[in-house]
This record gives structure tokens, C-alpha cells and sequence, in this order.
């Protein structure tokens, strides 16, 4: 049935009753001590073990039929439990266990140790409470296994380590083992099961900084409380006893209506979704899909009627409009008082900020649906066309355009006087500012997500689902993170984090040194916008039509706002104040 | 520790000169510290330069600590990049075992590691890497973890390696031996974190610094490789510390001395090899409860 650091365990037939199927599970230790005499002491140990549990009669122990022991071998012969155990339940299970079902397992744990605990004449102290210790049998009800018993057998000469399985509590490694102790591991486990963070891949005693709501929101404060207070560092800070912290969990599990099995999803609905008014909106003539941009009080934003228009960024009020003569998904860049954007009409336009009137186009051979990038006195700017362009943006005098075989509609980030920029077919490239290739890079599938750079690395997200970090000057990946599905929303960054969506409906924050996630944070669909970081907050839209305000470090949702359809860009915030545009046709300003 | 890093280089990075300053010998430790990043300006490409120093220690009998020491460039199409590979592995548990252990995690890790660069070092660059430098230490360690239960069970190691490719440093680390970055000006930064019970125990403010050294299970680790079922390496991604000097070391060095002292073994020598020298002597004159091992490594223009 399995092999463990100490023998193997067995599943057998017990042959005294030939005509019935009686399975049996025999467990097998090897006696690993070389001395003769301290291989007696250990199978004596393991004998008076073996006669205590004998006597123990409860629901959630198995019992013990025999024991026996071989040269180098003792063998404990105890019921047969069809199940599984918990560490297995938590790896099969997709998502989060349901609290209520957590919970009533936790009140079965809490029966079985008090039973132990109180046991006479001698106190039984589990000793080794962990999820691959507990069973569920086919009826859904627990059962302790792996009693302390086989410990006997372990070698204790490792002298300078010892493997914590992060589930024991600080006083263990002073050798102390009390009921307080079956305490803290109980806690342990149970924060295992509603958070699915592995304490043993954590570091010790770490409980504390990560607090389960921080993973699962759908676990109430007051369990949370209660298995907080379990898990204190000082012995004497815990429940003086089981009963007690079982009366505290189902306290908790009545104040929330999880004992009476109500969906355990019916969490607090603590954040208004409908409370929220916007402090204007502006209704354009078809969806807007794309990002707005901010300059002298004035809100830039394309549309897909083909106009770009520019509003008072305080009321919303209508200032002028610039027909082109496609859909405007760019986000507008602003220089020297010009607002520069693409259109699906083939063209880079280029106009005044004030008047809407036009400074100059660059004509493209295909759709512009990248943004534009200004730097150095150029604007480079990707096509369907498969080139990246560079243009003078004071003349409008064509400088070179780069080749790339695919569409680029990602846009340009522009940094240690090199470029760089992604391709729809998944090419991603450094080019110099002759239009020279400096390095390459391949992803499997497209492209489209913006790269963030910094001194360190390149950033962004592909169409084969990974976020990528590649070392700005050579191209080699530092690291890829995996994604739920593929992305084309472009990543920023908060100290140690970097975010960006998925298709898959999440808000991904990931620490960027060592690339482990930080947080997730589901929305109802895709999510194509890139999020956007303000002061603390995290602001980013979803296919679900929503607005998302999110504390960036932890990404606890604050706020989320409604709009009458799909948002498919992303929002700018400015002065407090945030502006997205939706396929509503709508553009909003909300305060931040 | 990485913000340190970023502000460090977001600074100016004004060149020191050697003062014209009459008397020339003896040298002064900052005056031969100038000629050093002085002369670095006449090499053009930037690369590596590394050292490393071992010792069985006063005390001990074997020596289970393992090193690995490998500096070169790699070429591509982005020019030559500087390209090394660094690690010291501190072995442990039953006497017989542990030297076994660091060295298989020596031999393991630094075998994956190289022979996923062989192509790029020994053949024509053809296709790029599919996986990650951070999926690549993390596929080294679990093989490294594999082969040691394997080959010497109930032992363990710990390990420390630095990947350098151009200016970025990926470091795998499990255990107790630790990376540093150690700046001319006197910073020393810990790069990597103890997975040992009392560091832990010091992290939470339960115990002080002071009784921390002095702890009697100061030995005991909570993450080894070649223990437990489950490891998860600390792997994560910095910039070289440029104009300072990368030092990896067990704990028979940095358990020993104080971080002023190893600063001054450095800062008073001329070379990389002298500095790994002064380090284990010092650690020695101190007693040398331990083994010791220690790698430095510095990137020069």
C-alpha cells in the first residue's frame, strides 16, 4: 500500500476467517539499530506502544488486531481503512477544499485527541498530527493512523539535522511534547487544508505572516481566529485544552452558518459592487476598447467610431473629436503638446493637444494597433504591416522600418538607448536605433502584451501562457512563470512584485526575484487589460465588465465597479482619479 | 537587501582615483583598492575573475565540505557574456556520509548545469535554452536531492550556488552555508537566508544575535538536501554586485568570524587568491571548530 522512511505497509487477508474477504493492513518496521542490546530496548518500546493502543476503542482509531516481531522486523497488524488520506484529498482536489467540510473533519480531529489526551492512567500525546496522518474512510469520517508508535524505529544519528515537517510547533525542538503541542500541529493541519500552502515548504513557524484569508477569501475571520489562536508560538497563548478550541470552532462554524452546511461561498459580502458612482461618464458612438491617456487636464481616448476625442478630465465635458477613418484601439502618447496614437485606418496620427488639429501622418501598410513610444526624438510604433516603425516625431520624416515578418501590435518599450518589442508570432525582439537586431528571443505562441523593462530584466506575457523575464542585454530567460492560459496584458511592477492578467480570468502577482506567486485574484473572465498601479492599490479590468480595485500586496479586493459591458483595455489613473473607457461605448471617471 | 542593491546602482558611479598623494609605500589598503578598480578600467569586456580557498579546519579529521569554481564567457549573438558557475556544499550527518553528500551535490548540480550550457560553451549556438537559469537550478537541485538519497541515505548537505550569465546572478541555496556581497565602502550584504532552526528562531525575536551563536542546536538545519521528502531551494534572481565582490562560504567561515573581520581579511589583500587566504587563516587563528571553504568572485570591466 506504501513505503515509508521506515518499512512498508501491506495490505493483507486475515486467513483466520477463510471464507469471508477480511482485509487487514500490516505494517512493517525495520529495526535499523546495529547495537544488539538498543534493538531489544527498541522492540520492547514497540511492544508497550503496541498494548496501549491495543486498549484504545474510538470511532477514528483503527484497531489493532496483533503485533509481532522478526529478527530485524516488527509488524503491527491493525484494521483495514478503505480511503484516502488527507495530504492525497488535498492534492486531488481542485481549488479549495469547502470550509464547512474542513471544518467538520477539524471537530472529528478535535474528538479523537481530546480522547487521547485524556486517556487514564497515562496521557496519549499524538505527537505527529499532519494531513498524510489522518484518513478519510469511504464514509467521509476521519481516522488517525501512524500512531507515534513507529518512531521507535527511527535512527537517530543525523546529529546536525533534524527534518521539521512543518506542522510542529517551536516547543518541539526543545524537547518538549504536550497536549498544547497536539494543538498547534492540529492547527497546522487545518490551515493546510483551507490555505493548500505546504507548511514544510514554508519556513518554520511562519503561520502568522500568512494568514489564511490571505489565500482563501471564502474562510471567515472567526475560524480564522480560531485557528490563529491554536497556532500561537507560546504554548500558554493556545486553547488550554482540544474541548475547548472545539467549542471555539463550532462557535465560529454556527456564527457563519457553516454548521448547518450552508454553501460555504455565501462569505460576508463586505464590498458594495453597486455603492459605487462615478464622477462623470462620456457615452461615444461605438465600444471603447482601448486606454486613455492624460495631458493638461485633458482626457485622450480612441473609440471604435473612429474619433479620438479629448475631454475636460474634470467633468467629462466634451472639448473636440479627430475622425479617422478606422477603429482607435491605441493608447494616445502625448509630446511637445502633441497627442500621437494609431488607427485601424493604416495611419500613425499625429495632432495638436489643444485644437485637435493635425501636425502630420505616417502612413503604414496595414492596421496601427500598437501604441506609439517617443523617445529620442523618434516614435516607434508597431503595424499589422509586420514592421516596426520609426518616424521623426517632429517632422514626420520616416526614419527606418523594421522587418518582423509578423504583426506587432504590442508597443515598444524603449531603454538603455535599445528597443524592444514583441511580435504576433511570438518573436521577440532588442533592436538598436539603426534598426539592428541586438538579440532575439522565441516564445511558442504570439506576442501582443507590452514589455516593462527595467535595469535587470525585460517583462512580459505571451500568448502561450507564460510571463517571461529575460536579461535585457542578452535575451537569456531569467525565469517564466506559468500562467492559467495565455495573456496579452502587459505586466507592471510594485518593489518586489510584478502583476499582470490572464485569459483565464486571474490577476497574477508574482515576487520577481525569486518568481513565486504572491497572490491571485479571480475575476469572471478574461482579463486582456494590463493592470495599472496607483499609490498602493492595484487597478485592473476584466472581460467580466468589471472594475477592479485591489490592495496590490496582498490583492484583497477594495472595490469593484460595474460598467455596462465587456472592458477590454486598461485604466489610467491620474490625480486620484480613474478613467476607463468600456465597450459600453461609455468612458468613466471614478475616484481612486 | 535588493532595494540595497538597486540604490546602489541607481547612484552616480563615480570612478575613484588614485590621490596624488606623495608618500607611495607602503600602499594603503584603500590605495590598493583604487589601483584595483583603476586598473579595471583597461578591460574592456566585462568578466570574471574568481578565487577560492579550503581548509579541513583545527578540529576535524575530514574534510566534508565540497566547492565547484568555473569562470568564462559564452558567446552569442549578443557579444561575449561573462559566465560562471559557483558553489560550495557543506555535507553532514553520520561520519561517513557526508562527504559523500556535498560532493554528490557538487558533481550533480554542476554536471546538469554544464552540460545544459556544453552546446552553448562547445558547440555552435543553434537553438536557444527552452527552460529557464531558475528552472535549470531547480531541475539541477532535484536531481542533486535524488542522487544523494540514492547514493548516501540519512545524510545531507547543504548548497549554495551562484549562476552568473552577463550581470545577473541566480542563486540555488538550501542550508546554512551563505552568498554575501561585499562592497570596498564596508557594506556586507547576506544574499541568502539560513534555513537553520535557530536563524529562525532569531528571525522571530525569540532569541538574540548573541544567544543565537552561542545555541547549542546552532547546528541544526530545517531545509537540507538529501532530507525530507519534499525541498523546495530558495531560487531567485539578482543583479551582480558590480564594483564588489560575490563571496559564497560554509558555515566554518562565517560562524567563525565576524563580519568585520572577513572584510578586513579581504580588503587587506591585493588578490582574489590572498583574500581567500586571509579568510581561512583568520577562521583557523579563531579556532577552526569547522571546515571551511570559501569562493570569491568579482566582475572586472
Amino acid at each position: 500500500m506504501g513505503v515509508g522512511g521506515m518499512g512498508s505497509v501491506y495490505r493483507a487477508r486475515d486467513l483466520h476467517f477463510p471464507n469471508v474477504v477480511k482485509l487487514v493492513a500490516v505494517k512493517e518496521m525495520v529495526n535499523l539499530a546495529p547495537d544488539p542490546q538498543v534493538r531489544k530496548v527498541v522492540i520492547q518500546n514497540f511492544e508497550r506502544e503496541a498494548n496501549i493502543l491495543a486498549t484504545l476503542t474510538h470511532p477514528s482509531i483503527p484497531s489493532i488486531f496483533d503485533y509481532f516481531s522478526g529478527d530485524d522486523r516488527s509488524y503491527l497488524v491493525l484494521e483495514y481503512i478503505n480511503g484516502k488520506d488527507l495530504e492525497a484529498v488535498i492534492r486531488d482536489t481542485e481549488g479549495f477544499l469547502p470550509s464547512a467540510q474542513v471544518i467538520s473533519w477539524a471537530i472529528e480531529l478535535c474528538d479523537v485527541l481530546s480522547f487521547l489526551h485524556n486517556h487514564k492512567p497515562d496521557q496519549i500525546i499524538f505527537r505527529d498530527m499532519k494531513p498524510s496522518n489522518v484518513m478519510i474512510d469511504n464514509h467521509g469520517h476521519i481516522m488517525l493512523v501512524d500512531f507515534g508508535i513507529a518512531k521507535q524505529f527511527q535512527v537517530g544519528q543525523k546529529g546536525t539535522m533534524i527534518g521539521t515537517e512543518g506542522y510542529s510547533p517551536p516547543e518541539q525542538y526543545r524537547g518538549e511534547a504536550t497536549h498544547l503541542a497536539d494543538i498547534y500541529a492540529l492547527g497546522a493541519t487545518i490551515h493546510h487544508l483551507l490555505t493548500k500552502k505546504d507548511p514544510r515548504l514554508e519556513p518554520p513557524f511562519s503561520f502568522e505572516e500568512r494568514p489564511i484569508s490571505a489565500y482563501n477569501p471564502e474562510v471567515s475571520p472567526e475560524i480564522e481566529a480560531v485557528i490563529s489562536r491554536a497556532l500561537a508560538y507560546e504554548p500558554k497563548d493556545r486553547y488550554p485544552n482540544v474541548a475547548e478550541m472545539k467549542e471555539a470552532l463550532m462557535a465560529a462554524a454556527r456564527q457563519t452558518g457553516l454548521l448547518s452546511r450552508m454553501p460555504s461561498s455565501k462569505a460576508m459580502p463586505t464590498i458594495q459592487s453597486e455603492g459605487i458612482k462615478p464622477l462623470w461618464k462620456f457615452k461615444c458612438e461605438d465600444e471603447v476598447r482601448g486606454t486613455p491617456a492624460f495631458y493638461d487636464n485633458t482626457l485622450f481616448m480612441g473609440c471604435y467610431d473612429n474619433n479620438l476625442y479629448a475631454l475636460n478630465a474634470a467633468d467629462g465635458a466634451f472639448k473636440w473629436k479627430y475622425p479617422t477613418d478606422g477603429g482607435i484601439v491605441s493608447r494616445p502618447a502625448i509630446s511637445e503638446g502633441n497627442v500621437f496614437f494609431g488607427s485601424e485606418d493604416k495611419r500613425l496620427h499625429v495632432i495638436r493637444a489643444t485644437t485637435g488639429k493635425i501636425v502630420w501622418s505616417h502612413y503604414a501598410d496595414g492596421p496601427v494597433r500598437s501604441s506609439p513610444r517617443i523617445a529620442e526624438g523618434h516614435v516607434f510604433i508597431g503595424s499589422d504591416d509586420g514592421c516596426l516603425h520609426a518616424v521623426n516625431s517632429i517632422s514626420g520624416r520616416a526614419v527606418w522600418a523594421f522587418n518582423a515578418t509578423a504583426a506587432i501590435r504590442s508597443t515598444p518599450f524603449v531603454a538603455n538607448d535599445l528597443i524592444y518589442v514583441g511580435s504576433e508570432n511570438g518573436e521577440f525582439y532588442c533592436i538598436d536605433f539603426k534598426g539592428k537586431v541586438k538579440w532575439q528571443f522565441r516564445a511558442k505562441r504570439g506576442i501582443t502584451s507590452s514589455p516593462l523593462v527595467t535595469e535587470h530584466a525585460v517583462y512580459f506575457t505571451s500568448l502561450d501562457g507564460h510571463l517571461y523575464a529575460l536579461d535585457p542585454k542578452s535575451g537569456w530567460v531569467l525565469w517564466k512563470f506559468r500562467l492559467g492560459k495565455g495573456s496579452i496584458s502587459s505586466p507592471t511592477i510594485l518593489d518586489n512584485l510584478i502583476f499582470t492578467g490572464a485569459a483565464d480570468g486571474f490577476i497574477y502577482a508574482v515576487d520577481m526575484r525569486t518568481s513565486k506567486e504572491a497572490w491571485r485574484f479571480r475575476t469572471d473572465h478574461q482579463v486582456t487589460g494590463s493592470p495599472v498601479i496607483y499609490r498602493d492599490a492595484l487597478y485592473c479590468t476584466s472581460i467580466d465588465s468589471h472594475l477592479y480595485c485591489l490592495d496590490a500586496k496582498s490583492g484583497q479586493l477594495r472595490w469593484k465597479f460595474a460598467t455596462e459591458g465587456p472592458i477590454t483595455g486598461s485604466p489610467l489613473v491620474y490625480d486620484d482619479i480613474v478613467y476607463v473607457g468600456s465597450t459600453d461605448h461609455q468612458i468613466y471617471a471614478l475616484l481612486a | 537587501m535588493f532595494d540595497k542593491i538597486k540604490k546602489f546602482f541607481q547612484k552616480e558611479t563615480a570612478e575613484p582615483s588614485i590621490k596624488n598623494e606623495s608618500e607611495t609605500v607602503p600602499l594603503s589598503p584603500q590605495q590598493v583598492e583604487d589601483i584595483i578598480t583603476n586598473q579595471s578600467i583597461v578591460y574592456e569586456l566585462p568578466q570574471l575573475v574568481a578565487a577560492s580557498g579550503q581548509s579541513v579546519g583545527k578540529q576535524r579529521e575530514l574534510n566534508e565540505d565540497s566547492l565547484l569554481v568555473i569562470s568564462t564567457t559564452l558567446a552569442g549573438n549578443a557579444g561575449n557574456l561573462p559566465f560562471g558557475l559557483y558553489l560550495v556544499a557543506d555535507g553532514m550527518g553520520g561520519h561517513q556520509y557526508g562527504e559523500v553528500a556535498s560532493n554528490t551535490a557538487m558533481r550533480i548540480f554542476g554536471g546538469y548545469i554544464m552540460e545544459k550550457f556544453h552546446p552553448y560553451l562547445f558547440s555552435l549556438p543553434t537553438a536557444p535554452l527552452d527552460e529557464s537559469l531558475q528552472d535549470l537550478m531547480l531541475a539541477g537541485v532535484a536531481q542533486a536531492q535524488e542522487a544523494i538519497q540514492r547514493d548516501a541515505p540519512g545524510s545531507g548537505t547543504t548548497l549554495t550556488a551562484a549562476l552568473v550569465l552577463g550581470e545577473q546572478v541566480s542563486i540555488a541555496h538550501v542550508g546554512d552555508s551563505r552568498a554575501y556581497a561585499i562592497y570596498p565602502d564596508g557594506r556586507f550584504d547576506l544574499i541568502s537566508r539560513d534555513h537553520s532552526l535557530v536563524g529562525r528562531l532569531e528571525e522571530l525575536g525569540q532569541i538574540t544575535a548573541e544567544e543565537a551563536a552561542n545555541h547549542p542546536q546552532k547546528n541544526v538545519l530545517y531545509r537540507a538536501l538529501g532530507q525530507g521528502d519534499v525541498l523546495e531551494p530558495d531560487i531567485f534572481t539578482i543583479p551582480f554586485p558590480k564594483k564588489g565582490t560575490l563571496m559564497i562560504c560554509s558555515d566554518g567561515l562565517w560562524g567563525v568570524l565576524s563580519e568585520k573581520e572577513m572584510h578586513k581579511a579581504i580588503c587587506d589583500a591585493d588578490t582574489l587568491e590572498r583574500a581567500c587566504q586571509n579568510l581561512v587563516n583568520a577562521a583557523n587563528t579563531a579556532g577552526g571548530p569547522d571546515n571551511i571553504s570559501v569562493i570569491l568572485v568579482r566582475m572586472i570591466g
